[in-house]
């Protein structure tokens, strides 16, 4: 038998509760919940989709730790396997939290700053050139990295910051070959780039491996230095008003 | 009753899948007004899991490859049980769709000089799929929702489920739905209806599909009047995942195949030398399930119930390159390095073929204003879908149905009405759950549906398995009756079960009847009581009288003789004797 504790309750109010799951060979946290759910709670809220660490939906913080319960293998949990929403998000019930800022700020980044081609794009692009793309398209917007940003966490600053996934969207609009837009005077205004100390937190929890600090906010956080900070830059502005 | 929050809309979108997204695309550029819904989040339905890529004859890879190729493959795969209009329209505008993507940001595999590059899959004749490495529905999901989004005069409703669609007179006025989040019902009037809702893999046990495909969309649309086409024709994927069992039927992609992947039994036979000595592993996926299932039965399977999918003979880096997510997947669940082991495998549920019946050029029903796109609507696929011509469905037909959706409510002007009495009566319906004193679970009744549908209906169909299938329908119609949930109506899945049972228990019946009436094999479609082809060719058509399900066949159109022309050789593996 497995045990866990799934935390129950609405609106952020509630508590643990403790449920005995059969164990089976190469069980996922989300098999259990699955099994509690269909067995003795039928209103135990859970999102997920593709069971296969594709889709982004199911989410949680899984003993204190954001993760993935569709790829979270039970075997190596301490147990009772302490299961709770993302807590940097507001609570909706039991394991599912209000994640709509996603959308808004998806939303957002596209209609400020989205994909727009170049006039004389000629759409020849080599492995090479899209590489750095690929890696921030991988993402499959979990979350997980946004709940673990003190930035986001601790710190509540959602209308300043759009946190390392969007960081990581932005990279991909400012790695395309084809793109023709500016985003640096964006990414500091708007984005709020600024806040991130590259804690590094995000990378460690991403479930796509993505390098979000090294290969995503640390170039893009250096050529907003460059633009704002870099004195000779100024001066050079100044004078040519560009 | 209270007052319920409204929306008014010119054209409403059920599903925010490829299809979807991409219908809510063109109904845009029109300028009408937009609403899109989905039962997830955004950016989650199934599509965002594809995997192998879409079919389109770019000819970037082989430069011989044209629409004509593509259209001849299409036909041969679907056992010439496809509507030809379909064929046609998709081989021609597959091309321009995929490029579409690419201006959108897409970013595809390339070739040496830069170009999307295409891959081999089962049927096709060339190399033909564009792809990125093995997570194509993610950048094709992606790339579509942030295109949507762009337009101003789209709205998003997300973890919002439809569950009744009003008409106004013959024509199509609106929908109920209910938010997950809160269980408050909504309303949208609208001019125009897409179902774009994805298929119905939840009624069997061992499927590919997510909680999501629990044919909805099928049901709605024979509820509201429409009529739904050749339901008996699922696709059992070859390849699904057998071990470990809380992951069994997880789809592994044929790129695996596509890429060179081999298959053997227990005794290390590669035995689709017997089955199709010419195409092997990539002959078309009715051919390979029944094998690998035939394989099974016969007693040369694996130690968990599968057959080995081999890729270890590949140079590890192309392994890791072409299929990174079936290398991860196999590491992380299964515990195999897909690099030097071979994979488990065996067939799993996966596809619909069968779907509403709508009019080639505007995907609209029978039913006015009432459109559907992708996986609930067909036409297209014939009697069995080869691998990619789904992603390309989406696009395609997507395109034309929001289109044509958005021309159609421009039209409509005149205010539409919808009946007080039947809202109210709706949301009685929907509550009842709740009030059911000692009722049945949903997740029960679910259960025993699944169990029925995988043992009576499955790969090999028989006719008293079929009607014992049809027997057992009706019993759980009756036992839903009394569905009862507990806990309240905020976020309660019990209770989104039990609104969805109605439509799957519809869905069942459907591809149940259809499959006892056809008695002949192709396809999708094995009989072991009637084991030949059926003379001529034809499809059948279902649709709701006075709630009873009715069913009839008509003779599949043929096409016209310069188009017989083409579909004179049959398909090969032609990039390969290049
Ligand atoms: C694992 C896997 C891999 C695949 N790989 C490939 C591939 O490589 N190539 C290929 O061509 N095909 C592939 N397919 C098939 C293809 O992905 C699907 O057929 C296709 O994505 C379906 O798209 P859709 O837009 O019709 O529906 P979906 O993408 O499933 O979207 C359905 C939408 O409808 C919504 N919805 C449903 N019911 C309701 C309701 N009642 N109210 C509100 N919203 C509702 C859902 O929330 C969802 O947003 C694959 C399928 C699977 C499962
Ligand atoms: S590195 Fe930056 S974005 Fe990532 S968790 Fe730390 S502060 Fe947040
Ligand atoms: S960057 Fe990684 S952790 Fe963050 S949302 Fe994307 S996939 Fe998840
Ligand atoms: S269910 Fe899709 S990532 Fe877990």
């Amino acid at each position: 038998m497995v045990k866990f504790l799934i935390f129950r309750g609405e609106r952020g109010e509630g508590a643990f509760k403790e449920y005995e799951v059969p164990y089976q060979e190469g069980m996922v946290v989300l098999d259990g919940v699955l099994y509690i759910q269909s067995r003795f709670e039928g209103d135990l809220s859970v999102r997920w989709n593709c069971k296969a660490a594709k889709c982004g939906s199911c989410a949680a913080e899984i003993n204190g730790k954001p993760s993935l319960m569709c790829k979270t293998r039970v075997e190596h949990l301490s147990q009772p396997i302490k299961v709770e929403p993302l807590r940097a998000y507001p609570h909706i019930k039991d394991l599912v939290a209000d994640t709509s800022w996603n959308l808004r700020t998806r939303r957002k980044i596209i209609k400020d700053v989205g994909f727009k081609p170049r006039k004389d794009a000629s759409w020849i692009m080599k492995d090479e050139d899209i590489e750095k793309g690929r890696e921030f398209r991988k993402c499959i917007e979990c979350a997980l990295c946004l709940d673990v940003c003190h930035v986001l966490r601790e710190h509540q600053l959602f209308d300043k910051f759009v946190g390392p996934a969007y960081l990581v969207f932005s990279a991909y609009l400012e790695t395309h070959p084809m793109d023709s837009v500016d985003r640096i005077s964006w990414l500091k205004e708007e984005a709020g780039i600024m806040y991130c100390n590259i804690t590094k937190c995000c990378t460690e929890v991403c479930p796509e491996e993505i390098h979000i600090t090294d290969n995503a906010i640390i170039p893009m956080k250096e050529r907003v230095a460059d633009r704002y900070f870099d004195p000779i830059k100024m001066l050079f502005r100044k004078i040519t008003g560009k | 009753m209270e007052t319920i929050e409204t929306y008014e809309l010119d054209v409403l979108i059920v599903g925010a899948g490829g299809a979807g997204l991409r219908a809510g695309i063109e109904a845009a550029k029109e300028g009408v007004k937009v609403g899109v819904v989905c039962k997830s989040l955004l950016g989650k339905a199934h599509t965002v899991m594809a995997e192998g890529g879409i079919a389109a004859a770019l000819s970037n890879t082989d430069p011989q490859d044209n629409w004509k190729e593509h259209f001849r493959d299409t036909m041969y795969g679907g056992k010439f049980l496809n509507d030809w209009r379909f064929a046609l329209k998709h081989a021609q505008l597959a091309p321009e769709c995929v490029k579409e993507l690419e201006e959108w940001g897409a970013l595809f595999d390339r070739t040496p000089d830069g170009k999307i590059l295409q891959r081999a899959f089962g049927g096709h004749s060339w190399r033909r799929l564009a792809h990125v490495g093995d997570r194509t529905g993610l950048e094709m999901i992606r790339t579509l929702q942030d295109k949507l989004l762009s337009f101003d005069n789209v709205d998003v409703f997300q973890e919002c489920s439809i569950i009744h669609l009003f008409k106004d007179g013959e024509k199509i006025a609106g929908a109920l739905g209910y938010w997950r989040e809160t269980g408050r019902f909504v309303l949208f009037k609208a001019k125009a209806v897409v179902l774009a809702t994805g298929g119905l893999g939840k009624i069997y046990k061992i499927t590919s599909n997510s909680w999501e495909y629990t044919g909805s969309g099928y049901a709605l649309a024979l509820l509201a009047g429409a009529e739904l086409r050749d339901m008996e024709f699922i696709q059992f994927h070859p390849t699904g995942m057998v071990w470990p069992p809380g992951i069994q039927g997880i789809l592994v992609t044929e790129a695996v195949r596509g890429e060179g992947g081999r298959l053997y039994n227990a005794k290390g036979e590669r035995f689709m030398q017997r089955y199709d000595p010419e195409r092997l592993e990539l002959s078309t996926r009715d051919l390979v399930a029944r094998a690998i299932y035939t394989e099974i039965k016969e007693g040369r399977g694996t130690e968990h119930g599968g057959v080995y999918l081999d890729v270890s003979h590949l140079p590890a880096e192309v392994v890791k390159k072409k299929l990174p997510g079936m290398y991860k997947q196999f590491l992380e669940f299964a515990g195999v390095d897909i690099t030097k082991q071979p994979m488990e495998v065996a067939p799993t549920m996966h596809y619909t073929m069968g779907g509403v019946r709508v009019e080639p050029d505007t995907q609209m029903s029978k039913v006015p204003g009432l459109f559907a796109v992708g996986e609930v609507a067909s036409g297209l696929h014939g009697a069995n879908r080869l691998g990619g011509n789904s992603l390309s469905d989406l696009l395609v037909f997507g395109k034309l149905g929001g289109k044509a959706a958005a021309e159609y409510a421009k039209t409509i002007k005149t205010p539409l009405v919808i009946d007080k009495g039947e809202i109210e009566k709706v949301v009685k319906e929907a509550l009842k759950p709740f009030e059911e004193k000692d009722g049945i679970s949903p997740y029960e009744i679910h259960e025993e549906l699944k169990e029925t549908m995988q043992n009576f209906v499955g790969i090999f169909r028989e006719e008293k398995e079929l009607k014992k299938a049809l027997e057992k329908i009706n019993e759980l119609k009756e036992k839903a009756k009394r569905v009862k949930v507990t806990g309240n109506i905020m976020f309660n899945p019990a209770w989104h079960l039990a609104l969805d049972l109605k439509f799957m228990l519809l869905c069942a019946e459907a591809i149940t009847l259809c499959a006892i009436e056809r008695k002949n094999s192709i396809g999708a479609h094995a009989r072991i009581d009637y084991p030949n082809p059926p003379e001529e060719k034809y499809n059948h058509f279902i649709w709701l009288e006075d709630g009873e399900m009715k069913i009839r066949r008509e003779p599949t159109p043929e096409p016209p003789d310069e188009l017989k022309a083409l579909l004179k050789e049959p398909p090969s593996r032609k990039w390969e004797k290049k």
